[in-house]
């Protein structure tokens, strides 16, 4: 009975997120706008590590930075996403006051709502990555991917990159529209922190411990393990791919809790303070 | 049994700012204590500022109280909204919420799959309630197109597609005009007239409103409720007297009505061209006015109108409270 309900919701909240992720144009526009967008964000990366590095897009380095950044994709699409919707809902529908007096849980209407985002994002991804093989010659080889690896972990991922979002989405309840900068400081630390676009061993040792607390940290280096068959990270790489997946999987649990708890903390003080129906004058 | 909605001691404050940057604390709701039945169409009567909005949403669990109680179906709305949720609905007026990329239909149909009514149920109850609200040619257009009056009536079918016990209703009529509002209040009257368990708790700053509508009505200022009753007992302490006024083909010697049994005052007044004559009565009992009437045939003149007027919730507000509502 709860299942249902529960699926009932999730249908119907991802069709809603699916209405505004593609009724802002029509669909020939958003297939085009949906194929560039990646593209020229991947461009813009390749272009600064060409600046960098003066000139080198071969090697094992550059290939890790690239799909390093073509799934960080998730963490900011779906991370802005789900907490986007707190403000979206609340002051430019004004409906999210409805959907919170309603016996819909809140949990599973973000996460639908953050669906479109995740599906999005993975035509995204793949572009990217499709872009890096044939005209980056990243070096992949369909053949020796690692599936049951890259499916487990890409799933851990996403539930850790979920929680986050509704973890933010409860901070989000608290402030308003401006509270944006929230969400950008921690996409900012992922970005920093979890070996996105460079090793986590080049940074100084107490950023590295922080580093070792993240769950995005394992999900890339088991990402680019399943990918690759082996990774550069000195600071990981010693570590058994099934403690990888051990360490991803607790830390997912732990975190999916926390923010769990923080979304209740962050509704308990939103009701205390009338912010659920709080409208700006933007 | 327990109250439909009940409330003890019920207080809410807000801290606000003064222009001066001082801190401030308003008093939204002061130890208000209320007991509402089931099946009682109940309305709260103040105004603006009285604190009615922020009752709604206590009770529809948007907003914690600073101290005190409230109940919803004997549901705490401090520890229990989930059970309340399941059980209510609630729609403010004069807002703009919806949408605006769905339809009309797509809007009240998602909401009504959060509260997992099935679909063949909701179908047919958004395609009555439609009907009902006069919206069903707008079923299919996006809600950014909508007037607000429109939206406001999609709100209202979003707020009763979902059968709740109870419904809390925050000024529904806010801004509509005349025939819409009309239509509107005869449905929430056979809402609840026609099933026995449904309880509509609704706000409205028109004394109009209440008086027509509501089985009980309580007044409430600056947080506090001063009185409650149904209309009639409400406009009942302000005097039992009721006026009335008659328009009558001239009259020579209307004296003599002064000295009918159970008139309590009179008074007239004859038009210029001295045509028409009308005559004030205050009475005590509603019984004197078919003496009256007896009278006027009598005396061969005809009657043009006749009118009666009686105390209004206005006037038991300005005797409550020295002010008037608006
Ligand atoms: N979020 C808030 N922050 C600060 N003060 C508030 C807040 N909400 C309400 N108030 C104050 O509480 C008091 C009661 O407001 P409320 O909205 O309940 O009045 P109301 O009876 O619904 O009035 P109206 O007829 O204008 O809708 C007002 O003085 C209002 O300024
Ligand atoms: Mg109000």
């Amino acid at each position: 009975m709860a299942i249902k309900a529960g699926l009932k919701i999730l249908k119907n909240s991802s069709w809603l997120g699916w209405q505004m992720e593609s009724n802002w144009t029509d669909p020939f526009l958003f297939a085009i706008y949906s194929l560039v967008k990646p593209i020229a964000a991947t461009l813009l990366i390749v272009v600064m590590y060409i600046v960098v590095t003066m000139g080198q897009v071969q090697g094992t380095f550059f290939s890790h930075m690239y799909i390093g950044n073509a799934f960080y994709m998730y963490v900011a699409q779906v991370l802005f996403g789900v907490s986007w919707v707190v403000h979206e809902d609340r002051e430019h529908y004004r409906t999210l006051k409805y959907v919170y007096i309603s016996p819909a849980n809140i949990y599973i209407y973000l996460l639908g709502r953050g669906m479109t985002k995740i599906f999005l994002t993975t035509v995204s991804v793949i572009i990217t990555i499709v872009f890096g093989v044939f005209v980056l010659n990243i070096p992949i080889n369909v053949m020796t991917i690692d599936y049951p690896l890259l499916f487990i972990s890409f799933i851990l991922g996403i539930l850790c990159i979920v929680g986050l979002g509704i973890a933010l989405g409860g901070i989000s309840l608290l402030t308003a529209k401006h509270g944006g900068r929230i969400n950008e400081g921690v996409a900012g630390i992922f970005y920093l922190f979890c070996g996105v676009i460079f090793p986590i061993s080049v940074l100084p040792n107490w950023c590295r411990s922080f580093s070792l607390y993240l769950p995005i940290t394992y999900w890339l280096e088991a990402i680019r393990r399943a990918i690759f068959g082996i990774t550069i990270d000195q600071a990981t790489n010693f570590i058994p791919t099934s403690s990888v997946i051990s360490i991803l999987t607790v830390s997912t649990i732990l975190f999916f809790i926390l923010a769990l708890n923080i979304f209740k903390i962050g509704d308990y003080f939103a009701r205390k303070k009338g912010l659920i129906d709080m409208t700006t004058a933007y | 049994m327990a109250y439909a909605i009940e409330t003890q001691e019920l207080t809410r404050l807000f801290k606000t700012k003064s222009k001066k940057g001082k801190k401030e604390i308003v008093k939204a709701l002061d130890h208000a204590n209320l007991k509402i039945n089931e099946g009682e169409l109940f309305g709260l009567l103040g105004p603006n500022g009285a604190g009615k909005t922020t009752l709604i949403k206590i009770l529809s669990t948007l907003l914690l109280p600073t101290s005190g109680d409230a109940w919803v179906n004997g549901h705490s709305v401090k520890n229990e909204a989930h059970k309340i949720r399941k059980e209510i609905n609630m729609v403010s007026g004069g807002e703009t919420s919806g949408y605006g990329l769905l339809t009309v239909r797509e809007n009240i149909w998602m909401f009504s799959q959060f509260y997992g009514i099935p679909s063949k149920i909701a179908k047919r109850r958004i395609d009555e309630l439609l009907v009902t609200m006069d919206l069903s040619d707008k079923a299919n257009a996006k809600v950014r197109t909508l007037s607000t009056g429109e939206r406001q009536k999609m709100n209202l079918v979003r707020g009763f597609v979902t059968d709740p016990t109870t419904i809390f209703l925050d000024e529904p009529t806010l801004g509509l005009d005349v025939n819409v509002s009309r239509q509107i209040r005869s449905f929430i009257r056979s809402w609840v007239r026609e099933q026995s368990n449904k309880t509509v708790l609704l706000t409205t700053h028109y004394m109009m409103e209440a008086d027509e509508l509501c089985d009980r009505v309580a007044i409430i200022d600056y947080g506090k409720i001063l009185a409650c009753d149904t209309p009639n007992n409400l406009k009942r302490t302000v005097g039992k007297d009721s006026t009335i006024r008659l328009e009558v083909s001239h009259m020579s010697q209307p004296k003599r009505f002064a000295q009918m049994q159970g008139i309590k005052n009179f008074s007239y007044s004859h038009d210029n061209e001295r045509t028409t004559t009308t005559l004030n009565f205050i009475i005590e009992d509603e019984a004197v006015v078919s003496d009256i009437m007896s009278e006027i045939v009598k005396n061969s003149s005809k009657i043009y109108s006749l009118r009666k007027t009686e105390p209004t919730l206005e006037d038991v507000f300005v005797s409550l409270v020295g002010r008037g509502l608006k």
